[in-house]
């Protein structure tokens, strides 16, 4: 949500603040997220592991790394190309937001397969991940668009979010790392029983 | 003791009568996607008003009886850029409202081509219903981002020699019609003895934030206030400011031909001031920040 509230910003120079490129905007966020719950839902039927949902972190940073580093390189020329700032904005949407967002969306339905590990409380855990994620969101937008637009940049801000899903990435690869390494120790003591 | 009791309610009654006679009447209302527009009528002025439950002030108001006379002091004020480019040929006004200000023009200057750029559609629909403004082939309107259009002006190679700014309608500020990178592409669009006349805040923090902004940009600037409106005029052109004698002469040899639209351009070279009476430690807005809407209500 904080990318989301600041690509009206990054594309307001391009594009206008008009109301169809908030439109764009949402859109290309929706149809993203769609497919990445999609596809996330379809890999966690193959072998989920927890290596696997820490780059999904680590992919969503780095895919969201060029929105800082070259969104005036990809929206001049979209810009030049296309008159109407209504296609304008959404092509340039597409470009800038479509591959981050849609990785963000496949942390949701691998979790879910994570935590579960029965049907009974495959209900449960699901309504205790969207309630994460969605208050998370709110946080995000309130954060973003009341407090980090009047104290950052909007490049600072993006990089934030960059360390913060690199940060998660990296806790979720170390947690797992000790567990897997606990667990070998434990067994390692066993065979020597 | 009845009897008086009934002479002072049928008082009552026939107060409020007269007070709807007087009062405002609601002519037209308009939802776009931006605002609601309302035109208002009290006796022979017609207003157009953005945002009517939140008290917010007219945009436009008109004499339906005398369509030459400009009301508002601010849209008076967009006439003081002819002390410094005193013949424009190619006129940019960015907001429409009700169109007063582009009609004035094309009057005054009824062979210098004008474009006027509006983001909402609906604005353009009711200033040609209400407020007799009239496209003609020395003047058309754009409905476009001023952004986006000012832009596309510059990668075109377009010129004008007259820009008033004065987008800033209703209560949500268009962050990006006040950052530098506007006001340096802005400067593109201008020509060598273009003036640009901005229509900007002053009050609050956010009064400090623009003037450091154009000062930046632009270098020195004519402040334009008038102790009775509450408006800031910015007022700039590419070259150094010329001195307030030249201001004078152009007033003299253009102030009759303003007359008719009630625009007081004699007194206004008094008022165009260099001093700096703003926080010059304030930060620049940018694409990159530019919180206007938070500042303003700080």
């Amino acid at each position: 949500m904080t990318v989301e509230m600041l690509g009206a910003r990054i594309m307001a120079p391009y594009f206008g603040g008009s109301i169809s490129v908030w439109g764009s905007l949402i859109t290309v966020f929706m149809l993203a997220l769609s497919v990445g719950y999609l596809i996330g839902g379809r890999l966690s039927t193959r072998n989920p592991n927890p290596k696997t949902f820490a780059l999904f972190f680590i992919g969503a940073a780095i895919s969201s790394i060029p929105i800082i580093l070259f969104a005036d390189a990809i929206m001049r020329p979209i810009f030049l190309a296309i008159e109407d700032p209504r296609y304008g904005s959404l092509l340039a949407s597409i470009f800038l937001y479509f591959i981050p967002t849609s990785i963000l969306g496949m942390i949701s339905p691998y979790s879910v397969r994570l935590m579960v590990d029965s049907h009974e409380h495959s209900g449960h855990m699901a309504g205790l991940l969207f309630f994460v994620s969605t208050i998370g969101s709110a946080g995000g937008t309130l954060a973003t668009s009341f407090y980090f637009v009047l104290w950052f940049d909007v490049n600072q801000i993006l990089w934030g979010a960059v360390a913060v899903l690199l940060l998660a990435g990296s806790v979720i690869l170390l947690i797992n790392y000790l567990l897997q390494k606990r667990a070998a120790d434990a067994q390692a003591s066993r065979y020597e029983k | 003791m009845k009897n008086k009791l009934r002479l002072l309610l049928s008082l009552c009654g026939l107060m409020a009568v007269t007070q709807t006679l007087i009062a405002a009447e609601v002519i037209h209302e308009e939802k776009s996607l931006y605002r609601d527009i309302n035109v208002v009528q009290t006796g022979n002025r017609r207003c157009l008003i953005f945002n009517v439950h939140r008290g917010d002030r007219n945009q436009t108001c008109l004499n339906v009886n005398n369509r030459d006379e400009l009301i508002f002091s601010y849209t008076k004020m967009s006439f003081a850029g002819l002390l410094l480019t005193p013949q424009p040929k190619k006129i940019l006004i960015a907001g429409l409202g009700g169109g007063t200000l582009p009609l004035a023009f094309n009057d005054l200057f009824p062979d210098a081509q004008i474009d006027v750029v509006e983001v909402d559609q609906a604005v353009v629909n009711v200033a040609k219903e209400f407020f007799f403004f009239e496209e003609n082939a020395n003047m058309s309107v754009a409905v476009n981002d001023a952004r986006v259009f000012v832009k596309r002006a510059g990668i075109l190679g377009e010129k004008y020699d007259y820009i008033i700014l004065d987008a800033f309608g209703g209560d949500y500020i268009p962050e990006h019609l006040l950052t530098r990178e506007f006001l340096e592409e802005v400067k593109q669009i201008m020509t060598e003895d273009a003036v640009l006349v901005a229509n900007t805040f002053s009050t609050s923090r956010f009064y400090d934030h623009e003037s450091v902004t154009y000062q930046r940009v632009f270098g020195e600037f004519f402040n334009f206030k008038l102790p009775a409106s509450g408006n800031r005029m910015i007022i700039t052109q590419l070259d150094p400011l010329p001195p307030r004698g030249n201001l004078i002469t152009q007033a003299q040899s253009l102030a009759p031909s303003l007359e008719k639209y009630g625009v007081p351009l004699l007194e206004y070279p008094a008022r165009l001031s260099t001093r700096v009476d703003w926080d010059m430690s304030r930060r620049v807005l940018t694409d990159q920040y530019a919180p206007a809407n938070l500042l303003q209500n700080n």
